[in-house]
């Protein structure tokens, strides 16, 4: 006797059990502060780029008063387009190019640190279960398919984000304190800055984790993962560049609307990808029939 | 039939080795409330590769069941399907009184589950292995560190609890794992190979351990290829293979079936001669292969005197006369030879070929 197929059975989608969810993110995000050989290099990067290379970069230009590299510098801002170039402040050269500097051309970095750290997370996290075999625990456990996606998904956001958001502060400190002066007092951050950093980038970072995470659901290896999440971050590469060339913030696109499309988008993706994570995929054998 | 209850010991024969049921062509024994776990002819497959073949079998509440069989044969597919973690299109499948693969979200929770790999984070110590477990089962809040320290003082991991558990031993990862299942107070406990990797003394320790289980009342199926381990521990048994259920049914039940009367195992200095006795009165089976030792089953153990006593008069010169206590490891072979066609059938009723007539179809 052959029972017949199943028609798909299906049933009335339960609310996500918040506690589950953040209990999967937590303990995740414990396992990264646990291991040093993670989070050391996370940090290093954070402090290379908001720290270590802006106060080179701005100290030389404003306190060693080489006239070269000045000049130099001046000229490449001569890339950004005129509204943006109108906004440049400064009472000096010295000055207008370091504002420049860290109103433009730093901006890269804002989107490079979480960019870096975010995927490296979400790349592992879902074949990493698989790879480790937690995932067999985590496929029988009562935690539904959405409750470890969105955990997932924050434990893979948080330390990109955060690291970014601490940068940034840093970054804001090292700027007025070495550039303050020849621009004419605190300048940073910039209105623009301040709607990139908190408008634009969470969407354009959950858009890109969205991708990730689908990635990691699918592929057979943590290496394969990291492998292809560099294709998918090409948006926030796209975000960098229009920043840098001041095509974003320096003309009239209003940053708000930006950030309202990328949340539109973020969230489409993000609801998309929950469909990513079965528990057959965290068991590792997602060619069933 | 797979409910070997209704054997009768006095009326059972033997029938014809070519004619045995298989999971596919018999009825289970229907579910009742006294299973946990019911599967009729669930199929699962992974690309082409069938992993479960119509499988059916029950798990009767508040015992251990061992599902029994090679690597291969459909055991983890079979525990995975039974709490919904995946969902076989064919066939139905009741767990704890619902359909797993509908209603997963009410089964996971009143389940524990130990994997062949423990599942543990390495880089998390034990304490957050089991918190982590704890919080995900919905236990209380304010009950988690008892809970926590309890279960691992049973387990006997309790001193280790603040180290990673990247550090422990094979044996220490087991018992976590065991001490995390148990941590929400499931009422079904499923293990897959509990003691793969481990010695024999933590094995040991381990089985005793889920036989506690048992006895508090859970009902337990564990996974294993080691007939060994499965030996004494088992209250009901599935034998699989290839996906499918060869039998099914306590241990008393299958030797009733696979083990009819008193097995002898006679031995002679040209085993072959030992062959005359399969027609003889009172072996109601004979089995031998070339060159090996005879196992004969007697209907009564006062027949081997007088089998002695012929053998020796045609001249045959006995080096072995061994009344023998068939082992799980015999039943277990003998379920499986039956499968194939090349052993004893089981026993069923109104069948009854003589020992020629079972020696003429073996041969």
């Amino acid at each position: 006797m052959t029972a017949p197929a199943l028609a798909h059975p299906t049933k009335a989608r339960r609310p996500m059990n918040l506690h589950r969810m953040w209990t999967v993110a937590a303990t995740d995000l414990k396992q990264l502060i646990q291991a040093r050989d993670y989070w050391v290099p996370m940090v290093a990067l954070g402090a290379i780029f908001f720290l270590v290379v802006p106060t080179i970069l701005l100290f030389t230009i404003t306190h060693l008063g080489s006239v070269e590299i000045v000049s130099k510098i001046s000229r490449t801002l001569e890339i950004l387009p005129p509204e943006a170039q109108a906004k440049i402040r400064g009472t000096t050269p010295a000055g207008r190019t370091a504002y420049a500097l860290a109103v433009f051309l730093f901006a890269p970095v804002a989107v490079v640190v979480p960019l870096t750290i975010s995927t490296a997370v979400g790349a592992a996290t879902l074949v990493g279960e698989r790879e480790r075999g937690t995932g067999e625990f985590l496929a029988h456990s009562p935690a539904t398919t959405r409750e470890i996606y969105v955990g997932k998904l924050i434990a893979s956001l948080v330390p990109g984000y955060v690291t970014t958001v601490v940068g940034f502060g840093v970054y804001s400190l090292v700027v007025n304190l070495i550039a303050g002066g020849d621009v004419g007092g605190w300048f940073f951050p910039t209105g623009p800055w301040l709607i990139l950093m908190f408008w634009v980038i969470p969407p354009f970072l959950a858009f890109t984790l969205s991708l990730v995470l689908r990635l990691s659901a699918r592929v057979k290896s943590t290496a394969a993962a990291q492998q292809a999440s560099g294709l998918v971050s090409l948006p926030l590469i796209m975000l960098a560049y229009s920043q840098s060339t001041g095509a974003l913030f320096g003309t009239t696109i209003s940053p708000w609307l930006v950030g309202a499309v990328a949340w539109v988008i973020a969230i489409w993706s993000l609801s998309r990808g929950v469909r990513s994570v079965t528990r057959a995929r965290l068991l590792g054998v997602a060619n069933e029939v | 039939m797979y409910d070997s209850s209704e054997g009768n010991e006095s009326d059972e024969r033997f029938r014809s080795s070519r004619q045995l049921p298989t999971t596919n062509s018999v009825n289970p024994t229907p579910s009742t409330d006294d299973h946990d776990v019911s599967l009729r002819d669930v199929t699962h497959r992974f690309g082409d590769i069938t992993a479960l073949d119509h499988l059916s079998f029950d798990v009767p509440r508040h015992q251990i069941t061992v599902l029994l069989g090679p690597n291969g044969a459909g055991k983890t597919t079979a525990i995975r399907a039974i709490t919904g973690a995946l969902s076989p299109r064919e066939g139905s499948i009741t767990t704890l009184g619902v359909d797993p693969r509908v209603d997963g979200d009410d089964v996971r929770p009143r389940c524990g589950v130990v994997s062949a790999k423990p599942a543990l984070y390495d880089r998390l110590s034990g304490y957050d292995n089991l918190l982590y477990s704890a919080q995900l089962y919905s236990v209380p809040k304010a009950e988690i560190p008892d809970r926590i320290q309890l279960a691992a003082a049973r387990f006997g991991i309790d001193v280790a609890l603040d180290h990673d558990v990247g550090g422990y031993s094979t044996g220490m990862k087991t018992r976590l794992a065991l001490a995390r299942s148990t941590l929400h107070d499931p009422e079904l406990v499923l293990f897959d190979e509990p003691t793969s990797g481990l010695d024999p003394e933590s094995a040991h320790a381990v089985l005793e351990l889920i036989r506690d289980m048992s006895d508090a009342g859970r009902t337990v199926v564990m996974c294993t290829h080691l007939l060994a381990e499965a030996e004494g521990l088992a209250d009901h048994i599935v034998v699989l293979e290839a996906g499918a259920a060869l039998v099914c049914g306590s241990p008393a039940d299958i030797t009733r079936r696979y083990w009819p009367g008193d097995l002898v195992r006679f031995d002679a200095e040209s085993p072959d001669q030992l062959d005359r006795m399969a027609t003889w009165r009172g072996v109601v089976a004979y089995e031998r292969r070339p060159g090996s030792p005879a196992d004969v089953h007697l209907d009564g153990i006062g027949r081997i005197p007088e089998l002695v006593a012929d053998l020796v008069r045609d001249g045959v010169s006995l080096t072995r006369v061994e009344p023998h206590a068939p082992t799980l490891e015999d039943l277990y072979f003998a379920v499986r030879r039956a499968a194939r066609g090349d052993g004893l059938a089981p026993v069923e009723r109104g069948v009854v070929p003589t020992a020629t007539e079972k020696l003429g179809a073996s041969s």
